[in-house]
Formats: structure tokens, C-alpha cells, sequence
């Protein structure tokens, strides 16, 4: 039973996630922002009549926000009855994955670490696997 | 166990209606396996179902039809003709059994034995009356209900929230195309419907708070026997409905406060009998509808707060300087109660601690947008309101703008609205604060711009400002640089990262489909970290309390006709919507049915054609009147340079309120002209005996006797005044007892007649009015 895993571009990085936590993708416009929210909430799209908080991929990692990003590509993530627009660079393929995931095999870097589930082999390419849930949070670092 | 057997009841209902495809089939293909085996199912269920209960009948013959169709299906017997009419007999009997027990009615035939022979084959073939159809049973008069799941319930609103909001979005879209009258019409259409389906969705969601109330009897007894008090508990308003989703909400809150009440507020037996109270406390939890909101009390007769220790308190854990303290008003020190770590209670018990929790409940309470309300008397007791709003999704907010951005505030925490260069308004800068001073008041200003960092605003003095009351805490006044509308904004929850910023309640969208934050000012007030005591400007200053005496707090609306009218805010009991059928001209005037009442109707000329009707419930203390209106304005304080009207009726006069003309209600006018003149006796009422056996007497006469202000007894006993026939022999009047006869012929009988004809009212009433002032003066 192999899972599907959807494979973006998300803060400089090709990484894959399980495409069951995704709901779709969106193409952003209109962010409302959310003054004294964390870094990490990049502001309110509406969606077909909802409302959709938009979380910034890097700035939940803890790096740099995106600066003045009003649009671009997004994938809609479920989580606790609320909905998540995940921003990222580029969402690439759907593939099926060839192997369970791994465990790490090392450190996968500082913000990364939290959301890293393991390893994956898509096609010929080994990718790291995150857990896109994990990202709604935010950054710890940056909350303290 | 009645619910069970009602649930038993509709599901079997349920399955009978379902299954009269079946019965239908298998009567015209016996042989039909398929058809057999669901009936065999359903005489199975209700036979095992009424194992339950103490339902006899229904037992032996499901009991009967389960075993002969088991036969049949074992192929130890055929299904034949008389077979299939024996159990469809057996079905019906069943369904008239189920609408006699839900509707109460007498059972249909009592013969069951005949069918159950029938079923059984061991008796002759009976004919049994092919037209008894079981869709007819249930097609009788009865309760129609069915069962659904309250997740279902949940989905549906929801959906109906987003068909809310994909409207809206529709609407936008509309308004940017080119216009085309059919298109619109039919969206006019399917607003009108949505509107509909939200509010029967809405209603489906209802649900009485007994609900919530049935539970607190064994509470309070419980908690009284572990702590040793007595107490007394009075629930009322169970009826009043609320939407499910918020009394799940209240329950805590109310818990909480029931639980303080009896173990902080009710004294022990002996300590009430030294305060010289009965040794029983009492406890009297009600609720009521006022408007959109539902107002759940809290009242015991317990020793009160003690605001004393609660203040030193307060000032020693550095929550309020001694300065302020010394100025605190009675109100201000009990509503210290809801910060957060003050307690006054002596030990912290097991039960409560109160003030410990009681913060708590108040941000409960102001997360669904409702407020709490204390109101304590030494010795005396204690009265906590809450204020909640009917539903949890849909409040009327106020759009206003800052930085560049639209915000929702919710309509029920704003006071007043104020240009901030009008000349009501001083802001001034105290260190790094800002204070205005509204009329009297100095208030902290928080500057919505700064506080969102959405950069600096240019110039001082340009916006509006909003003075915000969050639930007890103190008024602040909020600036922002717009105000724009009123609307009715459904609501739903903002997700966890937005709601830890702390100062949004929720999300909705606006017409054009963008996202707006919903405000929430009591998370404003606690992140600006203001003071939770509000200061008076300047106290000692004589011309502000003057200012002060002059002034009154009026309800600004529009009248039908579109004037801007008000009325003072005491004598508003309530706004509420009355549909147009509940209005109509009765008894020469014009009336509502508000609730159980009938109120005189102003306001209006006309009852509507259709649609709603607002209406003032406008009250005296003693009695009441609805008056009709449009949109409510605002509430203010004025001080009013009233104009007197020429002469006297509705208006009283017309006086200006920033600016504006508003014609003031004459109140007392109202009500002297559209209310019954209730005639009290001075002290004890007069009382008129009536024969009791005499219907025209009893059904006609006695109410004109009792508006005159006669309590009314039957005949024999003591009374001032005594009415009776004058064709019967006159009854022998009690000592001191006057003596009125009524003839039912318009003739005297001779010049010595001092009967009075039954319908000349006139002399009747003057008759009445005379006796009744000889009769007091007896009295």
C-alpha cells in the first residue's frame, strides 16, 4: 500500500509530504494580514466562501518571511477543523512512493528538524518527508 | 424513560412507513422472499423493542406475526391469501397502537385476540377490512417529528453559513457585471430563501435550557449537604430556547457561578439565624429573552461580597494603586471580582474559591459575546446576570477601518461612537498614554493603528472614536480611523495561530469576499494592559455633576416614518421583532401579541401587510405598551434644550442631539392615552359577589365588575357589594353589604324599580363606581 506523497518547493527545498494531509491547492490573492499575529501567519484568502489562514513556510520554519507576498501558489491544508493555505514556491507532482519512509539518516537542519517525518524515495531522488501539520505552529524559536 | 418510549414510538413509526412499500409488494407476490424477510424484521424489532417497555399489546402481536412468519420462512407454512391479510392485519393494529400511544388517544379496538388467531391459523380465515392502508394511521393528526443527529444539524448550519457567504460573494459579483433585471430578480429570490432556510435552521438548533436547568435540583443539593447549609433553589424561564452549541457554552460558567453562590454566598443555618434570615437560603436561577440575547440570572440571598476586603485586596496584589481605590464606586469594587487571582473567600475550598474562577467565567462568557453582570448588597445577596447571544454565529457587529484594513467590533460592547475632533472628545497624551475625556468621564485611549502596528496615522485628530464597555471591565475608548457599517456578520472561529495574537474573537467575510477579523475588546483592553478601573474626570468639580443631573440616557431611533425620535432608556423594557399576523386592530384599538401578552400598539396607524414589525416594549413599572419604530440609531447621554411640542400627544418636544433634531416620546402621554385605566381600590379592593350559576353574569358581567376594580367572589360570601337578579328573590346581604339588582327586561318594573337594565352600561358602570367608593370607605 504505497502512499502518495505530493512533491513542492517549499523554502529553497524539494521535499515531499503526504498528499492525504492536502486538500487541494489554491493560487493566493487578496491576503489579509493578521496584525500582532506570529511571524508565521502570513494572513486571512478567502476560499471559495471560507476563510483560510495562510502560513508561511519559511517564517514557520524560522527563517526570514516572505516580504509583501500578496499572491502566489498554496496548498490548502487541513487541521483541527480549521483550514491552513500552506504558501509554497511550486507544488511539482504527485508521485507514489517506491518505499516506506526512513527514518533520517541525519540532522536535517535547523527548522526543518521539527517538521521532518523521515526520509523518502521518489523515483531517483531521495527527499525529505515533513509533516505539514507541524508547520501550522509555527516556529518556537520565534515565539519565545 | 418516557423519552425512551418516545424514541421507541417514532422509530417505530419510522420503520412502519418505510416498510408500507414492502406490505404492499409482498401482499401481491406472497412468495417474495425478499419483501418477507424485511417484515420479519420489523415485527422481530418491535417485539424485542417492547420488551422494554410495558406495552402488552404491541408485544403479543408483533410476538404472534414474528412466529407465523418464521414458519413461513422455515417453509413449515405458505404464505398464502389469508396468511398475508392475517399480518397485515397484525401491521396496522400495531401502527394504530404506536398513534394511539404518541397522540394520547383512546386505543382503537381493543380485540386482539382475532388477529392473533388469525396470524396464528388457528382460527377461521377472518375479513379483515382491505382498505386499512397503513399509510393512513399515520397520516392522521398527531405529533410529526422525526429524529435526527445533532452532527447533522451542526453540518447543515454550517452549510447554511457558507450559503450566507457564497450569496455575499454572488451579490459582489453581480454588482460588478453589467445589470440584468431577471438575473437579479432571481437572486432576490434566493436570497429571500436563504434567509428563510437559515432561520428554520436556525430553530432547528434551539433548545429549551431546561436543558441545562434540569440538572442544577441534585447539584445544589449535593453541594449544599457536603458543605452542611440549606438551600431553597427556584429555577424559571426553562422554557426560553437557545442554540445548542450555546448552552453547551454557558454550562460551565453557570455551574460556576451556582457553585460560588451556595458556597461563598449562602451562610450556614446558624449564621443566617443570627443575621435573623430563614435558615434555609434561597437560590433563584432564571432566564429570559430580551431581544437577541438571553439573560441568565443568578440571585441568592447570602451575605454578599465583601467589597471591603476585596478592594485591599486588589491593592495589595497591585492591581489598583490606594489612590484609585479610595474612589472606587460600590459597582467598580464588586466588579473586581472577575480579576483574575483576587479572592475574598477566607480559605479556598474544595467547592470554589470565590473570585478564584471567577475570571474565568467571565472570559468564557465574553468569548460566545456575552457579558456578566454583578450587582452584590452587603448581608443582602448577590445577583449575577449573564447576557448572552441567542446563536453563536451570526452577531451584529460595526465595520470600522485602521491602518488601511476593515475590522468587525461586536455591536454589544460599544457605547457610544464620537468624532475624535468633535468637541465632545479631548484626548490628551500622559506620558506615553493617551486619556480622553469624554463629557465627565477620562477614559484610556487606545490608538487601534498603534496597537496593530499598522504604522502611524497622519494628524491627531482625524478618525472616530469608539468607547468600548468589555463585560465588567472598564470603558475604553478605541480610535480608529473609520466607522463604516452596521451589519449582521456570521462569524466563525478564527484558527488557533490567529487567535493566539489575543485580541480577535472570530472571522467572517464582507460583501466584496474578503476575510475580516473580528475585534474582540476585552483581548484589546488586556494587551494595552489598561487599568480594569475606570476614573472619573474630574470629581470634585461641581459643574460636571451638575452637568450630570441635567442629562439623560435616551434610545435614538427611527420611527416608522423615518424620523429620528427617542425615549428615554428606563422606560424600554426591550426590542423586540413581532410578526405582522400578531398585529391587529382588537377592542377599538390597535394591539400586538408579544409573547404570552397583548400590548396596546403606537407607533403605527396600521398593522403591516406582511413581514416583521419592530416594536419598543415601553414600560411604566406596572403596565406596558409596544410601540413601533424602524432601526434603533444609538443610545446617548444628552443633556436635552428641549423644545416643547405645541400641544400635547406622542411627541413631548424636539431637541438637538449632536446637531441632529430628535423629537422625544412623551411617555407618560403614551400611556395615558393607550393604556386601560386600571382602577385600584385604596387599600384592600372592593369585593362584589356574583352569582355564580348565572352564565350571563358570569361571563359578561364579571369582567366589566373586575376592570372597575371589584375583586370578584360567588354568592354567600362577604362582600361590599352584592349583585343579583332582580327576577330571583333577593338574596340576604351580608352586614354593612350593598344591594345592586340587574333586570334583563329594558322596562322598570313600576316607579320603586331600582334595578338597572343589563345593558345599560352607563348607569351600570356609575352604579359600580359609586358602590364601590361606599364600599372602600367600609373597608
Amino acid at each position: 500500500m504505497a502512499e502518495l506523497l505530493l512533491i513542492v518547493r517549499l523554502a529553497g527545498r524539494r521535499i515531499a509530504c503526504p498528499a492525504s494531509q492536502v486538500e487541494g491547492l489554491v493560487e493566493l490573492e487578496g491576503i489579509v494580514p493578521v496584525p500582532r499575529a506570529a511571524p508565521h501567519v502570513a494572513g486571512l484568502s478567502a476560499l471559495r466562501s471560507r476563510v483560510l489562514t495562510v502560513i508561511d513556510a519559511n517564517a514557520a520554519l524560522g527563517f526570514q518571511a516572505e516580504k509583501d507576498a500578496v499572491a502566489g501558489d498554496a496548498i490548502v491544508v487541513p487541521c483541527d477543523g480549521h483550514h491552513y493555505a500552506l504558501r509554497v514556491e511550486a507544488v511539482e507532482d504527485v508521485v507514489e512512493a517506491s518505499a516506506p519512509p526512513a527514518p533520517m539518516a541525519a540532522q536535517a537542519g535547523r527548522g526543518w528538524d521539527r517538521v521532518a517525518l523521515g526520509m523518502v524515495d521518489v523515483g531517483a531522488d531521495l527527499l525529505l518527508l515533513v509533516d505539514l501539520r507541524r508547520f501550522i505552529a509555527g516556529s518556537p524559536a520565534l515565539a519565545a | 424513560m418516557d423519552d425512551l418510549i418516545n424514541d421507541f414510538l417514532a422509530e417505530t413509526r419510522e420503520m412502519l412507513q418505510a416498510l408500507s412499500g414492502a406490505i404492499v409488494a409482498w401482499e401481491t407476490d406472497p412468495a417474495d422472499r425478499a419483501r418477507l424477510d424485511e417484515i420479519f424484521r420489523f415485527v422481530h424489532t418491535v417485539k424485542g423493542n417492547c420488551g422494554f417497555f410495558e406495552l402488552p399489546r404491541l408485544r403479543q402481536l408483533s410476538h404472534a406475526a414474528e412466529d407465523a412468519l418464521a414458519e413461513v420462512r422455515a417453509g413449515r407454512r405458505e404464505a398464502d391469501a389469508t396468511l398475508v391479510s392475517a399480518v397485515l392485519a397484525v401491521i396496522d393494529r400495531i401502527g394504530e397502537l404506536v398513534q394511539a400511544l404518541e397522540t394520547g388517544e383512546p386505543l382503537a379496538s381493543e380485540d386482539d385476540e382475532q388477529l392473533i388467531a388469525a396470524v396464528t391459523g388457528t382460527a377461521a380465515p377472518l375479513l379483515v377490512e382491505a382498505q386499512a392502508s397503513p399509510a393512513a394511521p399515520a397520516a392522521k393528526k398527531g405529533m410529526r417529528s422525526i429524529r435526527l443527529s445533532v452532527e447533522l444539524l451542526d453540518r447543515m448550519m454550517s452549510g447554511v453559513s457558507d450559503a450566507v457567504l457564497a450569496r455575499n460573494e454572488l451579490a459582489r459579483r453581480l454588482r460588478d457585471a453589467p445589470r440584468d433585471v431577471a438575473v437579479e430578480a432571481a437572486f432576490e429570490r434566493l436570497s429571500a430563501c436563504i434567509a428563510d432556510i437559515r432561520e428554520a435552521i436556525t430553530r432547528t438548533r434551539m433548545q429549551r435550557i431546561d436543558n441545562l436547568f434540569s440538572a442544577l435540583p441534585r447539584m445544589v443539593r449535593d453541594l449544599a449537604a457536603d458543605l452542611g447549609k440549606q438551600v431553597q433553589l427556584q429555577v424559571e424561564g426553562g422554557e426560553v430556547e437557545l442554540d445548542r452549541e450555546m448552552i453547551e457554552m454557558i454550562r460551565d460558567p453557570l455551574t460556576h457561578i451556582i457553585r460560588n453562590a451556595v458556597d461563598h454566598g449562602i451562610e450556614a443555618p446558624v449564621d443566617r439565624a443570627s443575621a435573623g434570615k430563614p435558615a434555609a437560603g434561597r437560590l433563584k436561577v432564571s432566564a429570559r429573552q430580551s431581544g437577541n440575547q438571553i439573560l441568565i440570572e443568578v440571585a441568592d440571598d447570602g451575605r454578599g461580597i465583601d467589597a471591603d476586603a476585596l478592594v485591599r485586596r486588589a491593592v495589595a496584589a497591585g492591581t489598583i494603586t490606594g489612590e484609585a481605590a479610595e474612589r472606587l464606586s460600590a459597582a467598580d469594587s464588586n466588579a473586581l471580582i472577575f480579576t483574575p487571582g483576587l479572592s475574598t473567600a477566607g480559605e479556598v475550598t474544595t467547592i470554589s474559591g470565590r473570585g478564584v474562577g471567577m475570571d474565568v467565567v467571565r472570559a468564557n462568557v465574553e468569548r460566545i459575546g456575552g457579558l456578566v453582570e454583578i450587582d452584590s448588597r452587603p448581608g443582602q445577596g448577590v445577583r449575577l446576570c449573564m447576557r448572552v447571544p441567542l446563536t453563536l454565529t451570526i452577531i451584529p457587529a460595526l465595520t470600522v477601518s485602521a491602518g488601511g484594513q476593515t475590522f468587525a467590533l461586536p455591536r454589544a460592547a460599544i457605547e457610544e461612537i464620537l468624532r475624535a475632533s468633535g468637541p465632545t472628545v479631548r484626548v490628551e497624551r500622559v506620558g506615553d498614554a493617551r486619556v480622553a475625556t469624554v463629557r465627565d468621564r477620562r477614559v484610556a485611549l487606545i490608538d487601534l493603528d498603534d496597537l496593530l502596528g499598522t504604522g502611524p496615522r497622519e494628524g491627531e485628530n482625524d478618525g472616530r472614536i469608539i468607547l468600548l464597555k468589555p463585560g465588567a471591565g472598564a470603558t475604553y475608548a478605541l480610535r480608529v480611523d473609520a466607522v463604516h457599517d452596521h451589519e449582521e456578520l456570521v462569524i466563525k472561529p478564527a484558527a488557533p495561530p490567529v487567535m493566539a495574537a489575543g485580541i480577535y474573537a472570530g472571522t467572517t467575510l464582507a460583501d466584496d469576499g474578503r476575510p475580516i477579523l473580528l475585534l474582540d475588546p476585552s483581548g484589546i483592553a488586556a494587551q494595552a494592559q489598561l487599568a480594569t478601573v475606570e476614573q472619573p474626570a474630574d470629581p470634585e468639580s461641581p459643574a460636571t455633576a451638575n452637568e450630570e443631573r441635567g442629562q439623560a440616557t435616551l434610545l435614538l431611533f427611527k420611527s416608522l416614518d423615518g424620523r429620528l425620535r427617542a425615549a428615554p432608556v428606563g422606560t424600554v423594557e426591550r426590542i423586540e421583532d413581532v410578526p405582522a399576523e400578531a398585529i391587529g386592530f382588537s377592542a377599538g384599538r390597535l394591539r400586538a401579541r408579544v409573547g404570552e401578552r397583548i400590548l396596546p400598539l403606537a407607533g403605527c396607524d396600521s398593522p403591516p401587510a406582511s413581514g416583521r414589525l419592530r416594536i419598543l416594549r415601553l414600560s411604566d413599572g406596572a403596565s406596558q405598551l409596544a410601540y413601533a419604530f424602524g432601526d434603533v440609531v444609538d443610545v446617548r447621554k444628552a443633556a436635552l434644550d428641549l423644545q416643547p411640542a405645541p400641544q400635547p400627544g406622542e411627541i413631548a418636544g424636539v431637541a438637538l442631539i449632536d446637531g441632529q433634531p430628535v423629537e422625544l416620546l412623551d411617555v407618560h402621554w403614551l400611556f395615558a392615552s393607550h393604556v386601560e385605566a386600571v382602577v385600584s381600590g385604596h387599600g384592600r379592593p372592593a369585593v362584589c359577589a356574583i352569582p355564580a350559576d348565572d352564565p350571563w353574569m358570569a361571563n359578561m358581567l364579571r369582567p366589566l365588575v373586575e376592570s372597575l376594580g371589584y375583586r370578584v367572589v360567588g354568592e354567600g360570601v362577604a362582600a361590599d357589594l352584592v349583585i343579583a337578579s332582580a327576577e330571583e328573590a333577593p338574596p340576604i346581604a351580608a352586614q354593612g353589604a350593598q344591594l345592586l339588582r340587574i333586570r334583563s327586561s329594558a322596562e322598570a318594573d313600576g316607579d320603586n324599580d331600582d334595578s338597572i337594565y343589563r345593558y345599560d352600561r352607563a348607569a351600570l358602570v356609575a352604579a359600580l363606581r359609586r358602590r364601590r367608593a361606599g364600599g372602600a370607605a367600609h373597608g
